[in-house]
């Protein structure tokens, strides 16, 4: 209740490292994850949320347990972390947790392969 | 912090003469009304009672009124009960794209035991076309089923043309008045339908008690086999104290209808006008004026209604969605469907569903709690994100 209320890292980050998107409006929930990456870890992790009260408190939750993580640890946290941090989720609303953590590892995807490309264009 | 209620669809209070009018049948006078001895006569008297007020509610005769478990039942006996009696005569049945579920599903139900259906569409305020449903009439159309007023976005159709058109075919007409009965004048004569179903617990009265009025002649397969009870339409020993509650709630509806209904008007459109001042990209839904005195329905852009209630709940609001997260099937209102509201916008959807015991002051108290909520969500939102960067706002 207190994520829904007071959800932490609320926003976007103008030169995020990597962004991840997922869901849509039309089945209910959309969450996008922004990250900046300092040194192989996590140093700002925001995010915005269209959703239902759980949606809200999962971004949330999901944000804190990721910052200041190495991306290796971020990309280990589970949907039943998330949920479990949370103390526990109705079953009909377990997707959002499953959401939370999807946009968190899409980001870190969308950095990652942002960094192959530099790569393969310095090398 | 105030307490304010405005789920009255979901349930209303009851009222403290409908309680005290129930409270000896569920002690002492605890007689079955189909004994023949005199603790059975009392009941049996208590139950007549209930069926005179119930009848004087619709302009009813009583003897054409029974008594069910709710509204639910009472659409469910009407649908499936009238077009299976008519078998013989045809298998195609007409309802509405917006109706409440016990009549949708029970038409549709009825599709799997040799039955055809069609569902006529509706405008963008949920306005049934009696054309539509004169268009929708074949020679083996059995019964036609329309609501006669839309509990989710408050539309209040044209039953009386519908009811005429029906006739002329000469087809059964059933309406579902749930939501409207008590708070519109609903005459079954005037209307010229053959049936309509009523609930106790839009009413002030108990759960668990509804009623179905049918027109003297009209045929019915019975949903529940059993004893002689409502002239063998309905078996089962009746619910006394819920009977006699529903009673009283349908007479004190009947007594004060027109000043309930100018109370709830007045509070409606100043929710209404309220809220559309203060809330941009805001949208009523149902139809602006052709609507029920208690209810003010909204969607509102770029964020989901469940969150809105749930922070209108934490500041003493009660409030309703019905929207898609409440539902484990993730689809949005078939209602706001109907009405062409386009999937990611029906999820913002809010109903405020107004009771007698609303004041102008609990208005005041939304339309100043309200518009901070959608603020915030919207900073929130991707899609409100979306839309300032687009040009918006």
């Amino acid at each position: 209740m207190e994520h829904f209320m007071n959800p932490r890292n609320v926003g976007e980050i103008e030169d995020a490292d990597g962004i991840g998107e997922v869901g849509n409006p039309v089945c209910g929930d959309m969450m996008t994850f922004y990250i900046k990456v300092d040194d192989g870890r996590l140093s700002d992790v925001k995010f915005k949320t269209f959703g239902c009260g759980a949606a809200i408190a999962v971004s949330s939750m999901v944000s804190e347990m990721a910052l200041g993580k190495t991306l290796d640890e971020a990309l280990k946290i589970s949907r039943e972390d998330v949920a479990e941090q949370l103390g526990g989720l109705p079953k009909q609303k377990m997707h959002c947790s499953n959401l939370g953590a999807d946009a968190l590892h899409k980001a870190i995807q969308d950095y990652q392969a942002k960094q192959k490309e530099e790569e393969a264009q310095n090398g | 912090m105030p307490e304010v209620y405005l789920d009255h669809y979901a349930a209303t209070p009851v009222l403290p003469e409908v309680a005290e009018a129930m409270r000896p049948f569920l002690s002492d006078e605890f007689g079955n009304p189909s004994s023949l001895h005199s603790r059975g006569d009392a009941a049996r008297e208590a139950v007549d009672e209930a069926r005179e007020r119930v009848a004087s509610l619709i302009g009813a005769d009583p003897e054409e009124i029974i008594f069910t478990s709710g509204g639910t039942e009472a659409n469910n006996t009407a649908v499936k009960g009238i077009a299976w009696m008519s078998r013989r005569k045809g298998n195609h049945v007409v309802v509405s794209s917006i109706e409440h579920f016990s009549v949708l599903h029970a038409a549709r139900t009825l599709e799997k035991f040799d039955f055809e259906l069609s569902e006529v569409g509706v405008d963008s305020t949920a306005m049934v076309d009696p054309d539509d449903v004169r268009g929708s009439i074949r020679d083996d159309t059995v019964l036609v089923s329309v609501m006669a007023a839309n509990g989710e976005v408050g539309t209040v159709q044209r039953i009386a043309e519908i009811a005429a058109i029906a006739r002329e075919k000469k087809v059964l007409f059933h309406t579902d008045a749930v939501a409207a009965a008590g708070y519109i004048p609903l005459d079954v004569n005037s209307l010229g339908v053959d049936a309509m179903s009523i609930a106790s617990d839009m009413l002030y009265g108990p759960k668990g008690v509804g009623a179905l009025w049918l027109r003297k002649g009209v045929r019915l397969m019975p949903l529940l086999d059993g004893g002689i009870q409502e002239g063998g339409r309905r078996g089962g020993t009746e619910n006394v104290p819920g009977i006699v509650g529903m009673g009283k709630a349908a007479e004190l509806a009947s007594g004060d209808l027109a000043s309930r209904a100018a109370k709830l008007t007045g509070m409606r459109d100043k929710l209404i006008s309220g809220l559309m001042s203060a809330i941009p990209r805001l949208r009523l839904t149902g139809h602006p004026t052709e609507r029920l005195p208690w209810n003010a329905s909204f969607v509102v852009e770029f964020i989901e209604g469940e969150s809105m209630l749930l922070f209108l709940d934490q500041k003493g609001i009660s409030v309703s969605s019905g929207s898609a997260c409440t539902s484990r099937a993730l689809k949005g209102s078939h209602v706001l469907v109907a009405c062409e509201v386009p999937a990611e916008i029906a999820s913002g959807s809010l109903l405020f569903s107004l009771g007698i015991e609303n004041t102008p002051q609990d208005i005041d108290y939304v339309v100043e709690t309200l518009p901070p909520i959608v603020d915030r969500l919207r900073q929130m939102s991707p899609l409100y994100a979306k839309y300032l960067k687009e040009g918006g706002g």
